[in-house]
């Protein structure tokens, strides 16, 4: 099982008292799956992907992310995880913006230490971004931002890639393209994933899906196209 | 309206204090070091007014003999034929009971100049009758009291310290010089019709009075470098101000959308927007001045002290409020601040009602900005390096400093730009090239404070590079110059022959030395007489000289000058120098004569005695072969001759008080030097504690990826460190050519004389650790808070923007 995660709770403090986003929720993510995570609006869709990414801390429950317990890591053994582990996609592209698109690609491939040339090179071509290697961020359209983001996160050859709705900020077309490039790239790395959406029309893409409402998960619902 | 649209700018202050502080600590610090330098300045003038209008005698014109002296006859004759004139007496006694010998002054009570007497309301029977009245300042004033003297002593704080003045013919009696007066004042209303003086009293001169303002032009090259010193201060101080000024503009470009939208028009936000600048001004202001009059005062001693040391003028120690440089100060504080301001106001203005509300990218700035900003540079470097060439005097001096301090200044960002973006294609691991990027990334946010740092490291190494080469050619000199082992003053004729008397006997050597005040070359100076002895031919500082210069003047045939003398009168050797009313000499030698302002000559004792017999030789060096003679020396010449231990000064104590005066003298200097310093500090602390809070996403990404807060963090502080070094490494050139500047151009100048640079590597060391130690300083609160960043923080990043 790539994640394994059982009875997380997660609650912030507001000014009226403390609040529960997420309570006792439980999911697996098993490898070469696909899940959809769908929910309304501060749902906490995002704060569930932010703590299986070891991203942000958990109040109670078990995660396990490849075996390891994510609960007992501290700050360098988490980082080390997402380092080494994970792929991350956000809606927002968040590139390095002092770095251009290569190295913006090979960057954590590099800091894992599994640069591959030859892999990123397939990559590069795949996603179509030959042509724009030496332009900087703030010189890309969305969707080309968005493709590098995918690349940076696929590059390293995660065992998971969580993204959180990585087409959010792109147009109906653009969306559909990068959608269709990450779901073949996953499939031809066996890589599981883990997405975030509130789109219908994209989780019913993925293999599987769970509906997060309330703090707590729906049962999972079987793919529409079945 | 107006109050709830203020109300929400100033808002902004409010939820970032931090900043708020940051700005009225800059402005504070600026104002504060400008007004230091104008308080100072200010009560400088104000005692050389005061001296300007207590010296009443240099004021007149005077009449003198050729040789040093006018007969009483000559006086007389003079006030018979109708002119208005009146006797000075003026010469070296020793007070009984030993001690320094004094300038004293004899003056007649009734004809002297209005201003000229010290006491103003003095009796003049008082003074002229019994056994005479000796006027001092308090502190000479007590110690005549308390010596016999045999005479009335009274306080005067009109007169000069170390001068006591009397009626002439106490003076007569005590300085056995009757009939004998020095010269006498003109005044300057003369009854009409009256004769030629030239034909009352034949061979007699009159001299034109000495500039008023003597003391003043003396010293303006001291105050004028501590003007710019303070300009450079708050220059230093502007750049904080700048910077965090566009920030606030920066970050409410949102709520001046908003505040346009909701009807508030462009022009009342310009004027709120002003108004706001004029209010913190005026708080910054107070407070700088607050801040500047309590730096003066602590200076204010050893400026003082260097003005005495150095040019003989008398200042307070003590400050007095002047609402004069208050007023400039605030002035310069309200406008500091809207110069810093006018660049947010202007783009406010412009900024159409539907423009982005996303902070504009404050801290980015494109390529072609940063090569404008570097051709500015280049064109003020090589203004400057042209402005000596065109110009002349201390402003050309100084422009040349601005020119290379600014242009450096200006064409540092490009500078590191192209270093960094090396670094990007060095670095072989990810980290490090993403190091390197960021950092080429962060350099505009921070290219303010990194200029602010070079203009106060390259300042603090050309002002320590003249400072020390300065020191070590000085003391150098002295070795060369203080060639005697004892320096002895007579008061009289008899003590004189003394010395002499026991020089021979115990085969010491004899430098025997005269003086006279004289004009010279226009300008006041003083003309010596020494004698020919290997001790100068083998150890005289010459810096100009011929294989026949030590036997011309000997031979009374040429003149040794000082090289302000030579540089001031443009002379060189050969051309001829007027000492007297028909008496030219050609220069035979140039010698270095630092920390004496005036111009001096020395020629043959034997020539100036014929010239001005009354300047008959009242002090003596002493040349002791060996340590044996040396030992008990003191002890033995004054059981011998009767000259107390008092009037003789070892070569040890010359060297100590001059080496005294000399590091007083630059301890301001040295004082404002830490303070920019410290300013610059300021300036990288707070635009490293905005762009710590405006940076986050771009730091998230990389957190998110397997990079530790920790880790980071390092970086941050390597990243400071890193630019501190590159921007030293700039600044090291830079101030290498400010000292030239200062040393070949500035002094030169200001003071009339040339040092030879020497180079201090040591210093640099020191002064490169501490900017090391500066920046890491100024990193380790945003770097810490960085540290402590909560994951929350970061997530807020990739989730907040939805």
């Amino acid at each position: 099982m790539l994640i394994d995660a059982s009875g997380i709770v997660k609650t912030y403090d507001a000014a009226d008292g403390p609040v529960r986003v997420l309570d006792g929720v439980s999911l697996t993510l098993a490898p070469g799956e696909t899940l959809a995570l769908t929910g309304e609006s501060g749902s906490g869709k995002s704060t569930l992907l932010h703590i299986l990414a070891a991203l942000d801390t958990v109040g109670a429950g078990a995660i396990r992310v490849l075996g390891q317990d994510i609960a007992g890591l501290g700050d360098a053994g988490r980082a080390a995880l997402r380092r080494d582990k994970i792929g991350l996609v956000f809606q927002q592209f968040n590139l390095i913006p002092s770095l251009d698109v290569a190295a913006n690609l090979a960057f954590q491939a590099r800091l894992a230490g599994r640069h591959d040339p030859v892999w990123q090179a397939r990559l590069t071509e795949r996603l179509g971004l030959s042509e724009v290697l030496p332009r900087y961020p703030e010189q890309l359209s969305g969707g080309q931002q968005q493709r590098v983001a995918i690349g940076r996160a696929l590059a390293s050859k995660p065992a998971v890639l969580m993204a959180d709705e990585p087409t959010g900020n792109l147009d109906e077309a653009t969306s559909e393209a990068v959608l269709a490039l990450m779901l073949e790239l996953v499939s031809e790395t066996g890589t599981g994933l883990l997405m975030v959406t509130h789109s219908e029309r994209i989780a019913a893409r993925l293999s599987r899906r769970v509906h997060l409402s309330g703090g707590r998960l729906g049962p999972p619902v079987a793919r529409a196209a079945e | 309206m107006l109050w709830a649209a203020l109300g929400a700018l100033l808002s902004h202050w409010r939820r970032h204090p931090g900043q708020f502080v940051t700005l009225v600590l800059g402005l504070a610090l600026a104002t504060a070091l400008w007004s230091t330098v104008q308080a100072i300045n200010a009560e400088a003038r104000a005692s050389y007014d005061a001296a300007a209008g207590s010296l009443g005698l240099s004021g007149y014109d005077r009449i003198v003999g050729p040789e040093g002296e006018v007969s009483l006859e000559a006086y007389v004759a003079l006030r018979r034929a109708g002119w208005r004139v009146s006797p000075v007496l003026e010469g070296r006694w020793q007070p009984g009971g030993g001690g320094p010998a004094l300038t004293l002054v004899g003056l007649d009570v009734l004809s002297a100049p209005p201003g000229a007497w010290p006491a103003a309301n003095a009796d003049p029977v008082d003074v002229l009758t019994g056994q005479g009245v000796l006027y001092a300042a308090p502190e000479l004033a007590a110690r005549l009291e308390g010596l016999d003297t045999g005479r009335l002593v009274r306080v005067s704080a009109g007169v000069p310290p170390g001068q006591v003045v009397t009626d002439v013919g106490t003076a007569e009696v005590l300085l056995e010089r009757q009939g004998r007066l020095s010269h006498v004042v003109v005044l300057p209303e003369q009854p009409r019709g009256i004769s030629d003086f030239r034909d009352v009293a034949p061979g007699l001169a009159r001299e034109a009075a000495a500039d008023p303002g003597e003391i003043a032009r003396l010293t303006r090259s001291f105050h004028l470098n501590l003007t710019a010193f303070g300009l450079l201060s708050f220059g230093v101080g502007l750049f904080i101000v700048h910077g965090t000024i566009g920030l606030a503009f920066e970050q409410r470009r949102g709520m001046i959308r908003t505040l346009r939208a909701v009807g508030v028009s462009g022009r009342t936000l310009v004027g709120l927007l002003l108004g706001e600048v004029v209010l913190l001004a005026l708080v910054a202001g107070a407070l700088g001045l607050a801040l500047g009059y309590a730096i003066a005062a602590a200076l204010l001693p050893d400026v003082a002290a260097t003005l005495r040391g150095l040019y003989g003028a008398t200042v307070q120690g003590s400050l007095r409020f002047d609402p004069g440089w208050a007023l400039a100060g605030m002035a310069m504080a309200l406008a500091g601040a809207l110069v810093a301001a006018v660049e947010g106001v202007v783009r406010v203005l412009r900024m159409p009602l539907l423009a982005s509300a996303r902070p504009r990218a404050w801290a980015t700035v494109s390529g072609r900005a940063l090569r404008g900003q570097a051709l500015a540079g280049a064109v003020l470097l090589v203004a400057g390096a042209l402005a000596p060439l065109v110009a002349d005097g201390l402003i050309a001096g100084f422009a040349l400093l601005a020119g290379l301090l600014l242009g450096a200044a200006l064409m540092l960002p490009l500078g590191l730009s192209a270093v960094l973006r090396a670094g990007v294609g060095w670095a072989q691991q990810p980290l490090a090239h993403w190091f390197w990027a960021d950092t080429r990334q962060q350099l505009p946010g921070l290219s303010l404070a990194l200029m602010a740092l070079l203009l106060a490291l390259s300042a603090n190494i050309g002002v320590g590079t003249m400072v020390g080469s300065f020191r070590l050619t000085f003391t150098g000199w002295l070795d060369q110059r203080l060639a005697a082992d004892l320096y002895v003053s007579t008061s009289d004729a008899r003590e004189a022959a003394a010395v002499a008397e026991f020089a021979e006997a115990e085969g010491l050597g004899l430098l025997p030395r005269a003086s006279v005040d004289r004009r010279l070359g226009g300008a006041p100076g003083s003309l010596e007489g020494i004698v020919d002895h290997p001790v100068y031919r083998e150890n005289w500082p010459l810096l100009a000289r011929t294989d026949t210069t030590w036997d011309a003047v000997a031979a009374g045939d040429g003149v040794l000058i000082n090289e302000q003398l030579a540089l001031r009168s443009g002379l060189r050797l050969g051309a001829r120098l007027e000492l007297a009313p028909g008496w030219a000499l050609p220069v035979a030698g140039i010698y270095s004569d630092y920390g004496n302002p005036a111009g001096q000559a020395m020629v043959a004792l034997e020539a100036l005695v014929d010239r001005f017999p009354a300047a008959a030789p009242r002090s003596f060096g002493l040349v002791a072969g060996d340590a044996g003679a040396k030992e008990g020396l003191r002890a033995r010449l004054s059981a011998a001759t009767g000259v107390e231990t008092g009037a003789m000064i070892d070569q040890a104590e010359v060297k100590a008080i001059s080496l005294a005066v000399f590091e007083r003298t630059f301890a301001v200097t040295a004082a404002l030097n830490v303070l920019t310093l410290g300013v610059a500090g300021v300036a990288i602390l707070t635009a490293l504690a905005t762009l710590s809070g405006m940076r986050l996403p771009q730091v998230a990404p990389v957190w998110a990826l397997g990079i530790t807060r920790a880790r980071l963090a390092r970086l941050d502080l390597l990243r400071s460190a890193l630019l501190a070094a590159l921007t030293f490494a700039l600044a090291l050139p830079v101030g290498l050519a400010v000292a030239w500047a200062l040393l070949a151009v500035v002094n030169v100048e200001a003071f009339g004389w040339r040092l030879p640079m020497h180079l201090f590597p040591r210093d640099w060391v020191l002064l490169f650790a501490l900017a090391l130690v500066a920046a890491l300083v100024a990193a380790a609160l945003p770097a810490r808070r960085l540290r402590r960043t909560a994951p929350a923080q970061f997530l807020k990043v990739f989730a907040n923007e939805r």
